[in-house]
């Protein structure tokens, strides 16, 4: 492997690097997508704006979603050709993977929690 | 105030975490010693220090990692297998008042220390063992992605079994059985050191495994020969692939139980106490989460083997190949879905244990579909019943029975009755030797040759067999029996004596298991004593079908002078049917990784820093792992990790080959 | 490897080929660093659904409201925001095969970095100090595994940025560098990704409670 410390790579071959590459108005535009999409929540929650403590709840949580897209694309350049596919493959597998131990943790736990509960178990005792 | 010196440098470790008071403990070290020195004596008499750390500790060759791992699993076999038949011993004995020879403080470590061996350094090694070795070989690739990690990888897999075996003769294992449950595992109920050896040995063999899952991931999805599309690879590379994304996906998950339970352990917290708001239940869930995924890892690899076996066993193609594929991946992402099943009593309640022992039921169907593809096969072929074929045959046969008792399990209602008994014990092992086992010995037996160009010998091999299959039997029927009369699992002493007669048929299955074991020993033994007249020069002594067996026997460092190119399935045979010529000129040098000592250092040191911590040693953890990040950093330093095989070793090595090759013809 | 393969003269099947052109260094790097991003997402999971369980258990402790301070988060949140950007203005300028530009983008990336990790100490030494310690609750104990691993995360970064920048002085951008830029890259923004998570689902959603 050669350590040349000059930088000229000028044939500039990608050949193991499946990954796109930003441009300065891509990474730009993530950027300010991104601090709008953080300041608000940190607004909506600081100043109480909106009705309800749930509808803000759900309204944090879909910017949240947004941003995480917004990061993927413009700062992980996340695109459908990268690897073959195999990159938005194994994505998509980790975050089916997250959903069910998310999801089933928190269903199988609260089940549980609730038909376990130590009144509950006094009650049942013999 | 003078500090206390012994205790700053040794921790909680003084002389009484000798277990000298256990005679049987004192014997096993005794013989374990004597052995060691025989062993350390022999190889510095010897002089083969220097050779064992170039070509084998050092090596990033991903067939003499293979070919350690399976070393491995073997030697932790004979461990592992110890304990069973102290256990089988125990309950044999205990009743009508006896005591039997255990007494509960070491009769549970031995359930532990049994269960944790047999996953994870036994299974785990060999499953991995045979992918790392046969995978690269069957897409036509020199190495796997990532040579160095691969080492790195199976270092720390021996350092996690460094410290369970060092549990035996300094301080103790955890007495909490395999998945160590809290609140029993939390410090408050075991504040001694065996279940921060537990911990610490399987985070340390969990990093190895986790990052080996990535290495062969990439290694099927990039290095594949040209021609060899996904629906092109040998069955054993799906399920292999498959095995790796289940490993990537799960063992981050028992990597942060780990975390959490040393960190109540260590520091205080509180995730699995019963008070200040933990939860020892959710201890519960996060483990099988890992758990069940963790058995498919097991069994997943040996579906490959059998398929391999039986087409090449029929000689016939293998029956159903995309269904077998689509199979394998349905069972993979099934496999996060059943978790659950494994404590429908804890009391989730109606609505969650349907939905889970429905999905349990369903993941039985595609295994189903493989077992009547495997049949299909065979049907109509001219079947061989070398031992690969005699241990798939078994398979097919024992892993139905165990198969089907896991459908019984499944039903909540049943499982309420039998969970945690002896019926529980009986399915599981059903299936992970019936699987697993016969499996890995399936593969032993039909890529032995490959690894080291001789058969193994079939007489001792087929004693083997026997002693295996009725052993099996002979054990675990009678546990059938026991758990639907009710008898609960890892008990010490029994009351009812009408129980005996199933324990001690119980303990001659295991004394034919044993048997079973000698024998394969023997086997090992005679075939190397014998290797002249086992010898096979041809590289193809099965007439296989997949392109490992392209190769020769031993296959060269570099695997394939040229990569091959794949036009169909069972590409060796494919091109043996096409008149394929082997070149016999214009080799070029052939680019490879280089050796490397970090990865047994830094898993050394890793190593190191485990028992620091089981022991309090806290300057040594911090220095071990400092040492860790240094080692660790200054290998990236290093940019010149590959070097070129001169054509003129090519030439050389194929040369041989050619005249090998004519000598048969 | 996508080679073409040239039928012989005689209109034989090729079944191997005489000339092959070895996968380029690092041909698996990407998608190797990648799987492994996916592991260490898991990792995150596990620890969001373990706060998610026992996140509401205060044990008659303190609660979210008592503890988190929007305004530090915010700026915190920020710190890693920057870090971000300025991580994605050292690879444009790596592109250009600029290197003092990329070790500057570089420096500054690894100060907001360490400014992160400054405020996140600050704020745990306070609780610390009011007596929110990890031990004091179940959702103490999973607030401060999650969060601090986290942290844990961003801290080997900066060591990684640090190792690099040495390597990068000493051998310039040849391609090895490149790719360990590029792994770095994704480890960074992925480490933001997890903190969207943090900063919603803990302190936002906790202050909400």
């Amino acid at each position: 492997m050669s350590t040349d410390t000059n930088a000229a790579h000028a044939h500039g071959h990608h050949h193991g690097d499946g990954h796109a590459h930003g441009t300065f108005s891509s990474y730009m535009l993530g950027f300010v997508l991104s601090v709008v999409l953080t300041a608000v929540p940190f607004w909506l929650v600081m100043s109480g704006t909106l009705p309800s403590k749930q509808i803000t709840a759900l309204v944090i949580m879909a910017f949240a979603i947004v941003q995480i897209v917004v990061h993927m694309i413009y700062f992980l350049h996340m695109n459908a050709a990268s690897e073959n596919g195999w990159t938005l493959m194994a994505l998509i597998f980790t975050i089916v993977m997250v959903v069910i131990a998310l999801s089933g943790s928190l269903w199988v736990m609260s089940h549980l929690n609730s038909n376990m509960m130590p009144m509950h178990q006094m009650s049942g005792m013999k | 105030m003078s500090p206390d010196l012994p205790k700053l440098i040794f921790g909680r470790l003084t002389l009484e975490s000798l277990p000298l008071h256990e005679p049987i403990v004192v014997g096993t070290f005794v013989v374990v010693a004597l052995g060691g020195a025989a062993l350390l004596g022999g190889l510095t008499y010897f002089r083969l220090w220097g050779y064992l750390w170039r070509e084998w500790f050092t090596t990033v060759d991903h067939k003499r990692i293979g070919i350690m791992y399976m070393i491995l699993g073997i030697v932790m076999l004979l461990r592992g297998f110890a304990d069973a038949l102290m256990m089988r011993g125990q309950q044999m004995l205990a009743f009508g008042g006896s005591e039997g020879y255990l007494n509960a403080h070491h009769y549970d470590q031995i359930f532990t220390a049994h269960g944790v061996i047999m996953i994870f350094f036994v299974a785990m090694p060999l499953v991995t063992g045979l992918m790392n070795y046969v995978v690269p070989l069957q897409i036509g690739a020199r190495d796997v992605s990532f040579p160095f990690l691969n080492n790195f990888s199976f270092w720390m897999t021996v350092g996690g079994a460094v410290l369970v075996m060092a549990s035996l003769f300094i301080g103790e294992f955890a007495r909490t059985g395999w998945l160590a449950y809290p609140p029993l595992s939390n410090i408050g109920y075991s504040p001694d050191v065996g279940v921060d050896y537990y911990i610490w040995a399987l985070q340390i063999a969990g990093v190895g495994t986790t990052l080996s899952g990535i290495n062969l991931i990439c290694t099927i999805v990039k290095l594949r020969c040209p021609g060899m599309t996904m629906m092109k690879m040998p069955v054993f590379t799906w399920t292999s692939l498959c095995t790796n994304v289940l490993i990537v996906a799960s063992f981050p998950v028992l990597t942060v139980v780990l975390v959490l339970l040393s960190l109540d352990r260590y520091v205080g917290t509180n995730f699995f106490t019963n008070d200040f708001g933990g939860s020892p239940m959710m201890y519960v869930n996060l483990i099988w989460i890992w758990g069940h995924p963790e058995v498919y890892i097991l069994v997943l690899p040996a579906f490959g083997i059998f398929s391999e076996v039986t087409s090449t066993f029929s000689g016939k193609r293998l029956f159903g190949y995309t269904s077998m594929v689509y199979a394998t991946v349905v069972i993979t992402i099934l496999s996060y879905l059943v978790w659950l099943h494994h404590f429908f009593t804890m009391g989730s309640g109606a609505s969650v244990n349907s939905f889970f022992g429905i999905t349990t039921m369903i993941i039985s169907i595609p295994t189903g579909a493989k077992m009547f593809n495997w049949l299909f096969t065979m049907y109509r072929g001219r079947i061989r019943y070398e031992l690969p074929m005699m241990w798939t045959v078994a398979f097919m046969l024992t892993f139905v029975i165990g198969g089907m008792t896991g459908v019984l399990l499944a039903v909540p209602p049943a499982d309420f009755v039998l969970h945690n008994s002896l019926f529980l014990i009986a399915h599981f092992h059903n299936v992970i030797i019936g699987g697993v086992v016969f499996g890995a010995f399936a593969g032993i037996n039909y890529w032995f040759p490959k690894a080291f160009g001789f058969k193994l010998d079939p007489f001792w091999g087929k004693i083997s067999f026997w002693f295996w299959v009725t052993g099996f039997y002979l054990a675990f029927m009678p546990l059938y029996v026991l758990g639907l009369m009710g008898v609960t699992r890892r008990l010490r002493v029994f009351d009812d004596p009408s129980l005996q007669i199933w324990f001690v048929i119980a303990a001659v299955g295991a004394l034919f298991v044993f048997i079973g074991i000698l024998s394969m020993l023997m086997q090992f033994a005679v075939s190397l004593l014998r290797r002249e007249q086992l010898k096979d020069v041809t590289g193809d002594p099965w007439d296989g079908r997949t392109l490992e067996w392209a190769t020769s026997s031993p296959p060269p460092d570099y695997n394939f002078a040229f990569t091959p190119v794949v036009h169909d399935n069972d590409a060796w045979w494919d091109m043996k049917r096409r008149g394929y010529q082997r070149p016999l000129t214009g080799f070029k040098p052939i680019h490879m990784p280089s050796s490397t000592g970090t990865g047994i250092i830094i898993a050394g040191l890793a190593t190191a820093m485990g028992f620091a911590l089981v022991w309090y040693m806290w300057w040594l953890a911090v220095v071990s792992f400092i040492a860790m990040v240094a080692v660790g950093i200054g290998h990236t330093f290093n940019y010149h990790r590959d070097f070129d095989i001169p054509a003129e070793d090519v030439i050389r090595t194929e040369d041989a080959r050619t005249k090998l090759l004519a000598g048969v013809n | 490897m996508t080679v073409a393969v040239h039928p012989s003269q005689t209109g034989e099947p090729v079944f191997y080929l005489a000339d092959e052109h070895p996968h380029p260094e690092g041909w698996s790097t990407s998608l190797g660093f990648w799987i492994y991003l996916m592991s260490d997402c898991l990792i995150f999971a596990i620890l969001f659904a373990t706060y998610g369980v026992l996140g509401g258990n205060y044990a008659a402790g303190p609660a979210p409201k008592d503890l988190f301070d929007l305004n530090l988060v915010a700026v915190n949140t920020s710190m890693l925001l920057l870090s971000s950007i300025t991580y994605g203005f050292a690879m444009l300028t790596m592109q250009q095969n600029k290197v003092a530009q990329t070790q500057a983008w570089l420096a500054i990336t690894g100060l907001f970095g360490l400014a992160f990790i400054g405020i996140e100490l600050f704020e745990f030494a306070h609780m610390i100090h009011e007596g929110a310690t990890p031990q004091r609750s179940a959702f103490l104990s999973a607030f401060f595994t999650l969060v601090g691993t986290h942290g844990l995360h961003v801290s080997c970064g900066l060591i990684w940025l640090v190792t690099l920048m040495v390597q990068v002085r000493k051998f310039g951008l040849i391609e090895a560098n490149r790719r360990r830029l590029m792994c770095l890259s994704m480890f960074w923004h992925f480490l933001d990704v997890v903190w969207i998570g943090v900063f919603t689902f803990v302190y936002l959603l906790g202050v909400l409670r």
